[in-house]
């Protein structure tokens, strides 16, 4: 029978077994989200992260061997993004009809996200060049790192910056309806979409279609208003 | 199924082509979704084939994050000496953006008499 270090040095530079941890370590955190009848705080995405987390840690292993295998999971972004057109084709009617409140809480959500981070972010004296990494935070990945790299910023750390925002929007947005006692799915769903991009979608898709397809909105939406804000308001901070 | 698949990735890949063609600063995906909403909306049939396959990818839409926010955890130094005033701004934004952008869309939905039932 081979040694168990046999099989582990093998085994760990295989990509199968990366990507069977992320699967598991999913699998785990999306039992425990039903567990708990979806309750915010215990988000699925959260949960694998910190325990793949502790798996690279404990076993010395580098996130570059690691996304060998992880990479087939995160391949399939771009597919999604794609199909979130489903959502948005059944609620083309409603969309339709709530063209107004769409264009003015992207305006507004939007406008907050850059804005309220840079005023904050100057308040607390964070650098230029920080603030230009944190300006656009509320958007998908790949447009964020162009904003961030565009303005001066850091874009390794901008998408740091995005996942925490994304991961912190799924986990409170929906103790902050409730108290604001907003209950109107289109609503919900928008902001989330243009607050905390595609993790936000993802929780809205979880909780009600009608915000799924709303958020994979604000989520595009956000992406090209962003562009255009982020020198804009960053400039008034300079 | 195969043919579901096939479209949906002729569609990133045109959105991909186009954005960079252009110099655009939308992503590629989120052209492809632009894209394959059209062809929705023009074609009835291509919808219910696409609709099984999509719906299946997006019921899992948070597991496909996951990759990237293992990433997180080796980077979360990056922060350094900042760390709590960035976390402090990412919070803060983040539960205003989404108080002002809901609030802002039930008002106008209120204004503009638009029904909440779709």
């Amino acid at each position: 029978m081979a040694e168990f270090t046999e099989i582990w040095s093998y085994l760990a530079g295989n990509p199968l077994i990366w990507l069977s941890a992320t699967l598991i370590a999913y699998v785990i955190g999306d039992w425990a989200a039903a567990k708990m009848q979806r309750a915010s705080w215990v988000n699925p995405v959260l949960i694998a992260v910190t325990l793949l987390g502790a798996l690279l840690w404990a076993t010395d292993t580098s996130y570059d061997i690691y996304f060998e295998g992880a990479q087939f999971v995160h391949f399939l972004l771009g597919p999604a993004t794609v199909a979130l057109a489903i959502p948005l084709w059944h609620q083309r009617h409603a969309v339709r009809r709530a063209l107004l409140p769409v264009l003015a809480a992207l305006l507004a959500g939007s406008v907050t996200a850059v804005l309220s981070a840079l005023a904050i972010g100057h308040a607390l004296g964070l650098s230029p060049q920080l603030l230009a990494t944190l300006a656009p935070k509320s958007t998908t990945a790949p447009v964020a790192l162009g904003i961030s790299q565009s303005l001066g910023g850091s874009p390794t750390l901008t998408a740091v910056l995005v996942i925490v925002t994304g991961i912190i929007g799924a986990l409170v947005v929906t103790p902050l309806m409730n108290l604001l006692r907003i209950r109107d799915w289109r609503a919900r769903g928008f902001a989330t979409g243009v607050a905390a991009h595609g993790i936000g979608t993802a929780r809205a898709l979880q909780v009600h279609p009608q915000a799924g397809a709303f958020a994979g909105i604000g989520m595009a939406l956000n992406a090209l208003l962003t562009a255009l804000l982020a020198p804009w308001a960053l400039g008034l901070f300079l | 199924m195969i043919h579901a698949l096939t479209l949906i990735l002729i569609c990133q890949l045109a959105g991909e082509t186009l954005t960079r063609l252009m110099g655009w600063a939308v992503p590629g995906p989120v052209l492809g979704m632009a894209l394959l909403f059209a062809l929705m909306l023009a074609s009835p049939r291509l919808a219910t084939l696409i609709i099984p396959i999509g719906e299946g990818i997006l019921r899992h839409l948070s597991l496909l994050f996951v990759p990237a926010g293992v990433g997180v955890v080796g980077h979360i130094q990056l922060l350094g000496a900042q760390g709590v005033a960035i976390m402090a701004a990412l919070v803060l934004s983040t539960i205003l953006a989404l108080a002002v952008g809901a609030g802002v869309f039930v008002a106008v939905a209120r204004l503009t008499g638009g029904r909440e039932d779709g």
